[in-house]
């Protein structure tokens, strides 16, 4: 395949410099994302999968987070060594990001029709009535009904699953080229996550963006994504096409993860679990990060970090025990 | 998260101040009034007040400067001794004071006007600016508030009068420095809260820069927040100004402020108690009023009241 990479991340460190010491939330993380496709980048909570995205909008949340060391190439660009004012022309326009929580992500005081013409305005002069006419299109292009009447209601006015639809047309109005998802149907009911699911591919088919979609629910993974990124502790520890992923799992825990997931078919048992907690982000083992939850644990995996191994044409794992190819 | 209905911090901030919500709830458990009915008696009390401000000259009967010495300390015109002429009485100069009543709305409602636009502004801005940037200039914006809020107003009123002299200038600084500080520490938690919020985030997404951010996201947002401080704050200003007056800080007599006319009443109060009371009076009503309009005000201001 040689399709073009429109987002390539190496190595990417984001820590936060705190005065109890060094949270290593992003340590290492490298992964490409090709045009058209959908990346799910998987993982725990506290994983570091939102502050990656974050780090990738170079957004990060005030107080001591700061990326020392990587690189985040847009479109073969170093975006990482892009000015503030060059940032700002990125974002929203090569760049964009939906998030969790539809109800926080509309400025309350402002009709959603005056939000989507501050993002169609700030791409483009155009007269008032034409910005009208495409924030209409936009909302009718997210599937709301009646959006001749709906682009003046205020976010109070809408459901959930309505406000998420807005929040992403706004998100697509400047036609990025990679679209970050942020666990965008967690806080929605699950009939109206398999539509917002559905809409976002329907999107992507027709924009041909990339998804970055990061969520911890592998059967949305299942259903919308083409390659997976499975995070642990601040780093990706396996990465492969979806059907890989589910099929022949190298990392440990990519397996447990898996196994967790409650079958629709067989007998209803207990559901696997995994073990223990997580390392401390300021106090990572030398070894393996995973170590001290692995079934397969060996004195090698305590003392040094396994490489990243290829398994599989284009399906890669951090573990010593991977089936090398 | 964060609820769609979760009550706004300042609603419960304004309803704790509104002495009036005690015997009238504006909004029943349960929720069969959405908004507080309009509020038509203190409307029309302000409305009194403004026109007499700003029609002063046509509608007072006498001049409130010049004084008649053989009418003096006549009682309002309903009790025993009072003079047709002067319907609410007349002081130690024998001057009329509905007349100075009249004059002295003028004062009163330019100083609240000036010093709110002046120090409520300061205080918006200081508090957006200190905290949407944070940081450093949150630290130093935040001190200076502290710093503010440590000198005593009235102390720097009489300071600042003896340096630049009285009158309405030295007056509207001293009352705006005494306001910012309040106004800018208020408004900077309301943007702390909202910076947190995911739209400030997607903003940025969209790639609105920080002005733009502070002037069309955060802004509107704690509009509401700041016309409730202002109107809370008129009364602090108007009582500001007659104390401030009343200390001999304020305007310089012979013209007519209502702090002013209490003072000179004082001396009096046991004999000729008119003289001090009525605009004592007229300050209550006028505090109570623009009180209850700001609630009011409040409620029909929060977009997720506002019905279709």
């Amino acid at each position: 395949m040689t399709v073009e990479t429109v987002l390539e991340v190496r190595d990417l460190h984001t820590h936060f410099f705190l005065r109890r010491g060094v949270v290593k939330a992003v340590d290492g993380v490298s992964f490409s994302l090709r045009r058209g496709e959908v990346l799910g980048l998987v993982g725990e909570s506290g994983c570091g999968k939102s502050l990656t995205a974050l780090s990738l909008m170079r957004l990060l949340p005030k107080g001591g987070a700061r990326t020392i060391k990587g690189e985040v190439r847009l479109g073969g660009e170093n975006i990482l060594e892009c000015t503030p004012a060059e940032m700002r022309e990125i974002r929203g326009r090569r760049i964009s990001m939906v998030l969790q929580d539809p109800q926080t992500s509309l400025n309350p005081v402002f009709t959603v029709g005056d939000q989507l013409r501050e993002a169609i305005q700030r791409r483009k002069r155009a007269p008032r009535a034409a910005v009208m006419e495409e924030a209409v299109a936009a909302l009718r292009r997210v599937e709301i009904a009646a959006p001749e009447q709906r682009i003046g209601q205020y976010p109070h006015q809408m459901s959930g699953g309505m406000k998420q639809r807005v929040v992403g047309a706004i998100a697509i109005s400047g036609e990025p080229g990679v679209l970050i998802a942020d666990e965008p149907t967690t806080a929605l009911d699950v009939t109206i996550q398999l539509q917002y699911l559905k809409l976002l591919k329907r999107l992507q088919a027709e924009t041909g963006m990339a998804i970055l979609f990061i969520t911890h629910d592998f059967g949305v993974v299942g259903r919308m994504c083409d390659r997976v990124a499975v995070m642990y502790a601040g780093r990706i520890v396996e990465c492969g096409p979806v059907r890989q992923i589910f099929e022949a799992p190298q990392h440990p825990y990519t397996r447990a993860l898996i196994a967790s997931v409650p079958k629709m078919t067989g007998p209803v048992g207990r559901l696997a679990t995994i073990e223990g907690q997580p390392p401390s982000l300021m106090d990572l083992p030398a070894g393996c990060r995973f170590a001290s939850r692995c079934a397969l644990v060996e004195q090698r995996c305590l003392d040094v970090y396994p490489g990243t191994v290829r398994v599989g044409e284009e399906h890669t794992a951090d573990c010593w025990k991977a089936a090398s190819s | 998260m964060a609820l769609a209905e979760r009550p706004h911090s300042t609603d419960a901030v304004a309803r704790r101040l509104s002495l009036w919500r005690l015997v009238w709830p504006a909004r029943v458990p349960g929720g069969f009034r959405r908004t507080a009915r309009v509020p038509w008696i203190p409307i029309a009390i302000i409305s009194v007040i403004v026109v007499m401000a700003l029609f002063a000259p046509l509608l007072a009967p006498y001049s409130p400067i010049d004084q008649t010495l053989r009418d003096k300390l006549l009682p309002p015109a309903w009790m025993a001794g009072g003079s047709d002429k002067y319907f609410l009485g007349t002081d130690a100069f024998g001057r009329d004071i509905l007349s100075r009543l009249i004059y002295g709305a003028r004062v009163s409602l330019i100083v609240a006007l000036l010093a709110l636009t002046a120090g409520g502004g300061i205080g918006l801005v200081v508090g957006i600016v200190s905290g949407y940037v944070g940081g450093a200039v949150d630290s130093v914006l935040m001190r200076l508030v502290d710093a503010a809020f440590t000198f005593p107003a009235i102390l720097f009123a009489l300071l600042l009068a003896v340096t630049m002299g009285q009158g309405l200038g030295t007056l509207v600084i001293a009352i705006s420095l005494l306001l910012w500080a309040s106004f800018a520490r208020v408004i900077r938690g309301e943007v702390l809260s909202l910076r947190q919020r995911d739209f400030v985030a997607l903003a940025r997404v969209r790639g609105c820069s920080a002005p733009r951010i502070m002037l069309t996201h955060i802004l509107p947002n704690v509009l509401n927040t700041f016309m409730v401080l202002v109107t809370l704050n008129i009364g602090v200003v108007i009582i500001a100004e007659a104390t401030l007056s009343f200390l001999g800080a304020g305007i310089p007599p012979p013209t007519p402020t209502w702090g002013l006319m209490i003072s000179e009443g004082r001396g009096r109060i046991a004999d000729a108690w008119w003289v001090a009371l009525i605009p004592g009076i007229a300050i209550t009503l006028m505090v109570l009023s623009v009180n209850l309009f700001g609630d009011w005000l409040r409620d029909r201001l929060d977009p997720r009241l506002r019905q279709l």
